[in-house]
């Protein structure tokens, strides 16, 4: 990159500085003139006697036409309006044009430095973390934006601008002139001095932020190690020390700074006393006209703005030199990758043939991991890779992918030379997992389908008025170097995975997710999720059918008691009160099962149907049995979180409340206490709690204020909950729930696991297993995919390295967090799936490599046997070392 | 089935006879009251044992895996308590228990077994109590399943 900021601004934005220069240079005479005007009104106009009109109208010393002293008067005025008007829209023009250019070329350098970052030697990341590099992009620079908008355009005009009012001043009189810049000198010896410091301690603090921002980042992710060693203390005075550090540069720079104002405040309020003190006498010795003291005066009043311009950019000016060079210091570092390759397309181009390896080194940061090895493997075999901890197996496993670059040698596989081949090619066609994969923050779905989006396949078919944004983006994306490749566009490379149709593409994933064993549990995903039967009323439709057939099936198992349906017109004895109340899925905070006796209307509903006081008396009851069973408990008994209605540290207040009501003492209860004994009925579960509290009768009136409930819901309300309908999918409750459209009943034994069979059968049999399983590839993985398990995540790895059908597949120990079961499923899935294409295995464990056709075996970062397990098993110490060893 | 009713089925077990009502009352409140069918099984021999169970109604057999077949080892009805070995020695199910009729139990799992030891050290008592008259009522079985053997003229060595 560009060395010095100057340079890139000149390198990336010439053309526009020119042009803001010229409109600048154009902006001046006019800006001269409306200086002018105002010393024509004195001199001319009010500084006469009315013998003297008609006068002439006179513009930069040309009489035009001759005036009685009012219009005379009015034209001038006119006139400067005019020159007003003029001035403004020029500055208006130039800031617009200056402030996008400057978010162009911000634009620019952040995604140089993105581009950059992607570029790095995957060795470098242990060097810089992510806690350093994103304030660099997104803060630091910020403030060059702004900058290089006014790198040229701003000392030109704040600088054109003084000089004209100086010429000005000069013209009207030599001495105010001279009096007007004579501290200009002093300013310009010291300001920069003091400047300099401030930069230093500038660029002190940066780097400290820096640092921070890093720990911060740092300590985020170790965040279980702190809780776990208990070093909060010790990590709060780290941090304590670096804003003490942070703060005494801040300090230190404010002194500074302020101590540069001040001067320059003191020295520009000190020119006027020249100007009153030396014009005042000039006037008065008749050697000045009035006029031209006014319009000196008035001219000296621009003075200071430009001037202070002017300064502010010498520091800015400073500030952004520093912070340009530090950045891009940090991203100018050896062994960036190649741009083209990082980017470049590959058409064509396979890894049939052999794998040769001509005594390829590897050495970081003066250790050697690879030394000297020499192989020629014929590939469309399974090849092994074993070795102790410091073989360099891992090396090897990444050198195949080129996630790192040989320092020695040559890796050429299937007639490609390896550190020539773009991204894309290695990208396609081979597929990697490493030994921890971390997913992406989105779909489980779209993370299986990243290792197809290798460049938009499909362009999107824009219609007015995107076409014209589209158009706009790509125009404005060109503007600043840019990426023109629009994100909307279809990325998925549906021929990689032999699927050219949606519906293809779902089955290739189904066969994928086959292979990594992770169909089972993207099955289990996808009933706990669901689907929205707006955008997709078919499989809503389908679902529906599997709810209608469910009960049938019960009833043939005899397991019919397993579940109780939700019927609108049935207290369901397995749900909570506040269920069978609102007989939905509350959306949102409206109706929130846990502050229903704060909701006006529900209880509006409750009063209507007379069951206020009977809640009232049910929930007194719950609290007297609750403070009854657990009074005697110990705080913090589990019981509490487990089985009680009551926190243990509401119980004390509820037990003072029973013991009022009970001791007679009822008087009239408060607003929180009627909430707080309201509040507990809803929770009532008849069929789980047993208390014996909500009776038929008390089911009658609450199936009552359940259908008053749905019919007055006022418009506002509406949304705020999604009945159960039993001929209606809800999109706002899972898969499972709507197909089991019920309550589990407690207390069946083994109710849970005998439905889910059921439900199962039901999906199988009517062929809803694609659906469900859509619904699982929905499911959000969390930042990092933490939202599945670590194996999940490997399964998920594998699954999309299958799905890109690439010609090789390399693990490097991407099994080793599995269990053993699945390891082996894996293991023999993937043999079957490779049969005929290279399958390549960095093993954890060296008798796992007794499948493979060939062996490769590491010692040292050398290469010490290779050949068949059968005969090395007997030939090679090494392996043999290994195997007893495991 | 209310709470009250589990409260009465306790308190007419002997484990239970001599507990505080509000005890009962959080055992009953705390365990997850179970029903199985008949010939379901409550658990398998082998079976990690997770749960004590108390039976409130109904009959239930318990089996014992031979090489010859399974065979009924003894049978348990309303009253008994059982797989409190399982829990309290840490070791697989030693034998496997099946509903001979409609059966209602009250399932109290491990943790909350323990917790109730512990909590109420007077349920320790207890079990502690019904063990031994379990132990002694083996040992004279075991008396007189050896005078048996001898009257027969073998011996146990």
């Amino acid at each position: 990159m560009e060395r010095s900021l100057f340079r890139y601004i000149l390198k990336y934005s010439k053309r526009q500085q020119l042009l803001i220069l010229l409109i600048t240079g154009l902006s001046l005479p006019f800006y001269y003139a409306s200086l002018d005007v105002p010393k024509l009104i004195i001199n001319k106009v009010l500084d006469a006697v009315p013998e003297d009109f008609p006068r002439p109208f006179e513009i930069f010393g040309y009489g035009l036409l001759d005036l009685e002293q009012k219009p005379l008067l009015y034209t001038y005025c006119g006139l400067f309006l005019f020159l007003v008007l003029i001035n403004g829209g020029f500055k208006y023009w130039i800031n617009v044009y200056k402030g996008i250019m400057g978010e162009r070329m911000l634009r620019r350098l952040r995604y140089q430095l993105l581009v950059r970052a992607l570029r790095f030697p995957l060795g470098h990341f242990r060097k810089v973390s992510a806690g350093e590099i994103i304030p660099m992009i997104t803060s630091e620079v910020e403030t060059l934006g702004g900058f290089i908008g006014d790198a040229m355009a701003l000392p030109l005009l704040q600088g054109g601008l003084l000089l004209t009012a100086v010429f000005f001043i000069f013209a009207q009189d030599v001495y105010m002139g001279i009096a007007s810049i004579a501290l200009y000198p002093i300013q310009a010896l010291f300001i920069p001095r003091l400047q300099r410091k401030v930069n230093l301690l500038g660029k002190a603090r940066v780097k400290e932020v820096r640092k921070l921002s890093e720990r911060i980042a740092e300590s985020v992710q170790t965040a279980p190690e702190m809780h776990a060693s208990g070093t909060a203390r010790y990590e709060l005075a780290d941090f304590s020390a670096r804003f003490g550090t942070i703060f005494d540069v801040r300090n230190r720079i404010y002194i500074l700074k302020f101590l540069v104002k001040f001067l320059n405040n003191f020295l520009a309020q000190l020119t006027p006393f020249f100007f009153y003190s030396i014009g005042g006498w000039l006037a008065i010795e008749g050697s000045l006209s009035l006029g031209s003291l006014f319009a000196a005066i008035a001219a000296y009043k621009d003075l200071p703005g430009p001037w202070k311009e002017l300064l502010d950019y010498y520091q800015m000016k400073e500030d952004s030199r520093i912070k340009y060079d530090q950045v891009v210091s940090q991203f100018d570092i050896p062994g960036l990758r190649d741009e083209a390759l990082l980017l470049g397309d590959a058409e064509g181009g396979s890894f049939q043939g052999e794998l040769q390896a001509v005594n390829l080194g590897l050495a970081e940061d003066g250790e050697v991991k690879i030394d000297g090895v020499n192989t020629l493997i014929p590939l469309g075999r399974s090849i092994a890779i074993v070795g102790d901890g410091a073989s360099g197996k891992a090396d090897l496993a990444q050198l195949l992918v080129r996630l790192i670059d040989p320092t020695a040698g040559r890796l050429v596989i299937g007639g490609v030379e390896l550190k020539d081949a773009p991204e894309a090619l290695i990208g396609q066609r081979i597929g990697y997992v490493g030994p921890a994969t971390s997913l992406l923050a989105t779909s489980l779905g779209e993370n299986l389908t990243y290792g197809l989006k290798h460049r938009p396949v499909r362009e999107v078919d824009y219609v007015e008025p995107a076409a014209a944004r589209r158009k706009r983006a790509i125009m404005e994306a060109e503007r600043s170097g840019n990426s023109v490749d629009d994100r909307q566009a279809d990325w998925i490379d549906h021929g990689r995975a032999a699927a050219e149709t949606p519906d293809a593409l779902t089955r290739q994933i189904a066969l994928a997710l086959d292979v990594a064993d992770l169909s089972g549990e993207v099955y289990q995903l996808g009933l706990k999720g669901t689907i929205d039967p707006v955008a997709k009323p078919d499989e809503a439709r389908r679902v529906l059918e599997a709810r209608r057939a469910l009960p049938g099936l019960l009833e043939q198992s005899g397991l019919a008691d397993l579940v109780e349906p939700f019927n609108p017109d049935r207290y369901n004895t397995n749900a909570s009160v506040a269920e069978n109340l609102l007989f939905g899925s509350p959306l949102g905070e409206g109706f929130d099962m846990e502050h229903l006796p704060e909701n006006d209307y529900v209880m509006g509903v409750l009063a209507k149907a007379g069951l206020t006081d009977t809640l009232l008396d049910v929930g007194l009851q719950v609290a007297r049995t609750m403070v009854e069973l657990f009074a005697d408990l110990p705080p913090e008994h589990e019981f509490f979180a487990q089985f009680s209605f009551i926190g243990f540290d509401e119980l004390p207040d509820y037990q003072n409340l029973v013991r009022r009501i009970d001791g007679g003492r009822v008087g009239e209860l408060d607003r929180d206490e009627r909430r707080m004994l309201l509040s507990l009925p809803f929770k009532l579960v008849p069929a789980r709690h047993r208390l014996g509290l909500i009776d038929e009768a008390m089911q009658e009136r609450l199936l009552a204020a359940r259908r008053a409930f749905a019919e007055g819901l006022p418009p506002d309300l509406r949304y705020a909950i999604a009945f159960f309908d039993p001929d209606r999918y809800n999109g706002h409750a899972s898969l499972q729930d709507n197909v089991l459209f019920g309550k589990l009943a407690y207390g069946k034994a083994h109710g849970a696991a005998k439905v889910s069979e059921l439900i199962a059968e039901v999906v199988a049999t009517l062929g809803l297993r694609d659906i469900v399983i859509e619904a699982g590839l929905a499911y959000p993985v969390g930042i990092g995919g933490t939202r599945l398990t670590n194996a999940q995540r490997q399964k998920v790895a594998i699954a999309r390295a299958v799905l890109k059908r690439p010609d090789i597949l390399v693990l490097n120990e991407a099994l080793t967090t599995l269990d053993g079961h699945a390891q082996t499923t894996i293991m023999t899935n993937l043999m079957d799936a490779f049969r005929g294409r290279t399958l390549i295995c960095a093993l954890h464990r060296p008798s796992l490599a007794r499948q493979f056709d060939h062996v490769l075996v590491l010692k040292g970062g050398r290469l010490a046997g290779s050949g068949d397990f059968a005969s090395l098993e007997t030939a090679n110490e090494a392996l043999a070392q290994l195997l007893a060893a495991e | 089935m209310t709470l009250q009713h589990d409260v009465e089925a306790l308190r007419q077990i002997p484990l239970f006879a001599k507990f505080e009502p509000s005890k009962l009352k959080l055992l009953a409140f705390t365990s997850e009251r179970l029903s199985f069918n008949a010939d379901q099984e409550l658990f398998r021999q082998g079976d990690p044992g997770d749960s004590l169970y108390i039976i409130l109604d109904g009959e239930a057999a318990v089996l014992v895996d031979t090489p010859s077949g399974p065979i009924t080892v003894a049978k348990v009805g309303k009253n008994d308590f059982f797989g409190d070995i399982a829990i309290l020695c840490d070791v697989p199910r030693t034998a496997t228990v099946k509903a001979t009729k409609a059966l209602t139990t009250l399932r109290i799992s491990k943790d909350l077994f323990f917790q109730l030891v512990t909590q109420f050290p007077q349920i320790s008592v207890e079990i502690m109590r019904e063990l031994a008259h379990r132990l002694d009522r083996t040992t004279r079985d075991y008396r007189e399943a050896v005078a048996k053997l001898k009257a027969m003229g073998g011996s146990l060595n």
